[in-house]
C-alpha cells in the first residue's frame, strides 16, 4: 500500500511536467498577449512593457523560466492585478471552496437519498415523478436558472440578497458575519445543487438497481435479515463502489469555482477571476490556476484508488 | 397437521413480457404453470428437468423469495400467504436456499465468517460471544478450516465457495433446504463430498431437502422421491425406485435413457428426442410434450393430460402411460 502510494506520487512528476508543457504552450502560442490587448499604448511603451514582463524572449526560454519558478513554488505574477498569482488565488480560492463544499455535501446527500429511494420502487409513480423533476432541473440553462432565482427570491420577494458574499459596507463580525455569508450563499447553492444533482441521482439509481438484483442481496433476504440491513449493508455497499471514482473526480471541482454562477451572483470566487483573467489575457494567472487544478485532478484520482481499495477487498493495489 | 413438511398446490409463476412504448404487458413467460409438490419430512426430494424447465423458479417461489402468480404453499400445514411480513421473516431461518452460483450469492465485501454468522445474530440463534464458535463449528462440518473465517469470497476456490454457501444455509439449522443445482458447478471429487454432506444432513438432523438438479445419477443416488419437470409442469413424480425402475412418461424415459451406465457391455435403448423445447412464452396446446414426443397422437395435441395416480404415490401426466 505504502509502496503503491509512493510510486503513484513519483509518477506525478512526469505527468505534471507534461501537463505544464501543454498548459504553457497552449497559452503562450495563442496569438496576442496582455500588452497587445491594450491599444492605448504607444509602440515604444508596448515594447518596453514586453521586455519588462519577459514576453519578448523566445517561447522555449520563457517556458524554462516559468518551470524554474514553479519549482520554487512561485506561480508567477499577475499582470492585471499586479500581485503574485499564489496570493491572488489564496484570496479568492477559499470563497469558491466554501461554496463548492456546501454544494457538494448537499447534492451528494440529496442524490443518494433520492437515487436510493427511487431505486427501491422502480417505475413507480414516485420514481417517474422524481425522474421528471430531475431532468427538468438539469435541463435549465445555468444563467437562466440563476436569473430566475434572483428575480423571484431577491427582487420580487426580497427574501434574499441579490449577490455578493456580504452586504455592501457590512462590518459584521463573528456569528453575525457567518449568518450574513450563509444568507448570501442560499441562492447560488440552490442553483448549483439543482443543476448538479440530476446526473448523480441517475447514477445512484442505476447503481442501486443493479446492486438490488445481485444474488447476494437475495441471499441476504433469504437469511431473513431486516429489509433495512439488506438494503444498507448488502445492497448499498455494493452500489457505492462505482460512485467512489466520481467522488475522486470532484476534488478539482471543489476549487475550480463555478464560473457562470459566481459571475451572476457576484460571488468573489476563483471562477470570477478566471473569466476576468481570460478577458485580459492575464496568462500567468490562467496557467498557474490550470496547473493547480491538474495537480488536484491527479491527487483526486489517487485518493479514489486508495478509497476503492479500502472498501473493496477484491482490489489489491500494487 | 399433514404428513408433509412442505406442500405446493397449483403453484404458478408467470413473468410478464413488457414491450412497446409504454411497457405494456404483451405476454407471459409461464416459467412454472400449476405445479403440485409434496415433500415428506426428513427426505430428499429430487426435482429434475432440462434447462429452462422452471426448476429454479419452483425452488425460489416455494421459499417465497419470489412472489408467486397463483397457487398455495403450505409449510407444516400453514399457508405462507396468510403470514404477515414479520412472521414470514421469523420463519426465514427455517427455510434456506443453497444457490447454484456460489460466487454471486456471497457478498464480495463481507468476510465469509461474518456472512455465515450474520443471520444467527439477527434471529437470536446465537449470542455475540459464542457466535464465532458456532460459525466455526458449522464451517468444520462443511470442510472449511478455522482460518477461512476472515477471508473474502474471492479468496476461495469454486468448491470452497459452494461449501461456504452450504455452511451459510446450515448455520441456521433449517428444517427445509432448497438446494438449487448445488453441485453442477463443481468437479466430480468435490461433488461427491457435497452430496455426502447432504445425505449426512438427512441422516443426522432429519433435514428435508429439495434437491434441484439435471444430473440424474446424483439424483438417483441421493433422493427418496423425484419429480420430473418439462416446460413449467411436472410430468411424472414418485418414489425413486418406481421412477427409475419403471418410468412411464415418454419424456422421463428419454431422460433416463441418457444416463450413462458404468458398464461397457450393457445394451441399452437410447431414446433421442428431436428438436428443442418450445418457448414457455407460447407453450404448445394440449400436452406440452407432444411436439417432441415419439408417441404423440391427435389427442395429445388437443387435450392436456392431467396427473393420474399409477400405484402408490407414483403419478404421471400422459394419456398413454
Amino acid at each position: 500500500m505504502r509502496q503503491f502510494i509512493l510510486r503513484r506520487l513519483l509518477m506525478m512528476v512526469p505527468t505534471l511536467l507534461g501537463a505544464s508543457a501543454v498548459i504553457f504552450f497552449l497559452f503562450a502560442l495563442t496569438p496576442g498577449d496582455f500588452v497587445d490587448g491594450n491599444y492605448m499604448l504607444t509602440e515604444a511603451r508596448s515594447r518596453e512593457l514586453k521586455a519588462l514582463y519577459g514576453l519578448d524572449q523566445p517561447v522555449l526560454q520563457r517556458y524554462l523560466t516559468w518551470l524554474g519558478q514553479l519549482l520554487h513554488g512561485d506561480l508567477g505574477f499577475s499582470l492585471q492585478y499586479q500581485i503574485p498569482v499564489t496570493q491572488l488565488l489564496d484570496q479568492y480560492l477559499w470563497h469558491s471552496f466554501l461554496l463548492s463544499l456546501t454544494v457538494l455535501l448537499l447534492y451528494w446527500g440529496l442524490s443518494l437519498a433520492i437515487g436510493i429511494s427511487s431505486a427501491l420502487r422502480p417505475y413507480s409513480w414516485y420514481d417517474r415523478l422524481v425522474t421528471l423533476a430531475v431532468f427538468a432541473a438539469m435541463s435549465f440553462p445555468v444563467f437562466f436558472l440563476c436569473l430566475l432565482l434572483i428575480k423571484w427570491f431577491a427582487v420580487d420577494l426580497q427574501w434574499l440578497p441579490v449577490g455578493g458574499m456580504q452586504s455592501t459596507g457590512s462590518e459584521a463580525t463573528g456569528l453575525a458575519r457567518i449568518g450574513e455569508i450563509a444568507l448570501h450563499m442560499v441562492l447560488p447553492v440552490l442553483a448549483l445543487v439543482m443543476l448538479q444533482s440530476g446526473s448523480l441521482t441517475r447514477y445512484v439509481r442505476a447503481s442501486m438497481l443493479e446492486a438490488l438484483r445481485l444474488d447476494c442481496v437475495r441471499t441476504a433476504r433469504a437469511k431473513g435479515l431486516k429489509e433495512r440491513t439488506v438494503i444498507l449493508r448488502h445492497a448499498l455497499r455494493n452500489a457505492l463502489l462505482p460512485l467512489i471514482t466520481l467522488l475522486g473526480l470532484e476534488l478539482p471541482g471543489l476549487f475550480s469555482g463555478a464560473i457562470i454562477t459566481e459571475k451572476l451572483f457576484n460571488w468573489p470566487g476563483v471562477g470570477h477571476i478566471h473569466v476576468d483573467s481570460l478577458a485580459a489575457r492575464d496568462y500567468p494567472v490562467l496557467m498557474g490556476f490550470t496547473l493547480f487544478l491538474a495537480v488536484l485532478t491527479i491527487v483526486g484520482n489517487l485518493l479514489a484508488d486508495i478509497l476503492y481499495a479500502a472498501v473493496d477487498p477484491r482490489v489489491r493495489l500494487r | 397437521m399433514s404428513d408433509y413438511l412442505i406442500e405446493a398446490r397449483g403453484l404458478s409463476k408467470h413473468f410478464p413480457i413488457r414491450d412497446g412504448l409504454f411497457g405494456r404487458s404483451t405476454g407471459q413467460v409461464r416459467a412454472v404453470d400449476g405445479v403440485d409438490l409434496a415433500i415428506r419430512p426428513g427426505t430428499i426430494f429430487g426435482l429434475v428437468g432440462e434447462s429452462g424447465s422452471g426448476k429454479t423458479t419452483v425452488g425460489r417461489t416455494l421459499l417465497g423469495l419470489q412472489p408467486k402468480s397463483a397457487g398455495e404453499i403450505r409449510f407444516r400445514g400453514r399457508d405462507l400467504a396468510t403470514l404477515s411480513k414479520p412472521e414470514l421473516r421469523a420463519l426465514r431461518p427455517r427455510l434456506q436456499l443453497v444457490f447454484q452460483d456460489p460466487y454471486g450469492s456471497l457478498n464480495p465485501r463481507i468476510p465469509v465468517g461474518e456472512a455465515i454468522g450474520e443471520a444467527l445474530l439477527e434471529h437470536g440463534l446465537s449470542s455475540r460471544d459464542e457466535l464465532r464458535e458456532r460459525v466455526l463449528e458449522v464451517m468444520a462440518v462443511c470442510g472449511l478450516a478455522p482460518y477461512h473465517y476472515g477471508r473474502y469470497p474471492h479468496e476461495f476456490s469454486g468448491g470452497q465457495r459452494q461449501r461456504v454457501g452450504i455452511a451459510r444455509a446450515l448455520a441456521l439449522q433449517p428444517d427445509f433446504i432448497v438446494a438449487d443445482e448445488p453441485v453442477s458447478a463443481l468437479d466430480v471429487s468435490i461433488q461427491a463430498q457435497i452430496i455426502n454432506l447432504f445425505a449426512e444432513l438427512r441422516e443426522r438432523h432429519g433435514t428435508t431437502i429439495l434437491f434441484i438438479s439435471h444430473d440424474l445419477a446424483v439424483v438417483e443416488h441421493l433422493c427418496d422421491d423425484i419429480a420430473v419437470m418439462y416446460l413449467g409442469k411436472i410430468v411424472e413424480t414418485g418414489p425413486r425406485d418406481a421412477l427409475f425402475g419403471q418410468p412411464r412418461h415418454p419424456y422421463t424415459r428419454a431422460l433416463f435413457s441418457a444416463v450413462p451406465v458404468a458398464d461397457p457391455d450393457a445394451r441399452r435403448e437410447r431414446i433421442v428426442l428431436q428438436g428443442e423445447p418450445p418457448s414457455p412464452a407460447a407453450p404448445p396446446s394440449g400436452c406440452r410434450f407432444h411436439t417432441r414426443c415419439p408417441q404423440a397422437s391427435d389427442r395429445c395435441r388437443d387435450e392436456e393430460p392431467t396427473m393420474r395416480p399409477l400405484d402408490g404415490t407414483h403419478r404421471v401426466a400422459c394419456h398413454f402411460a
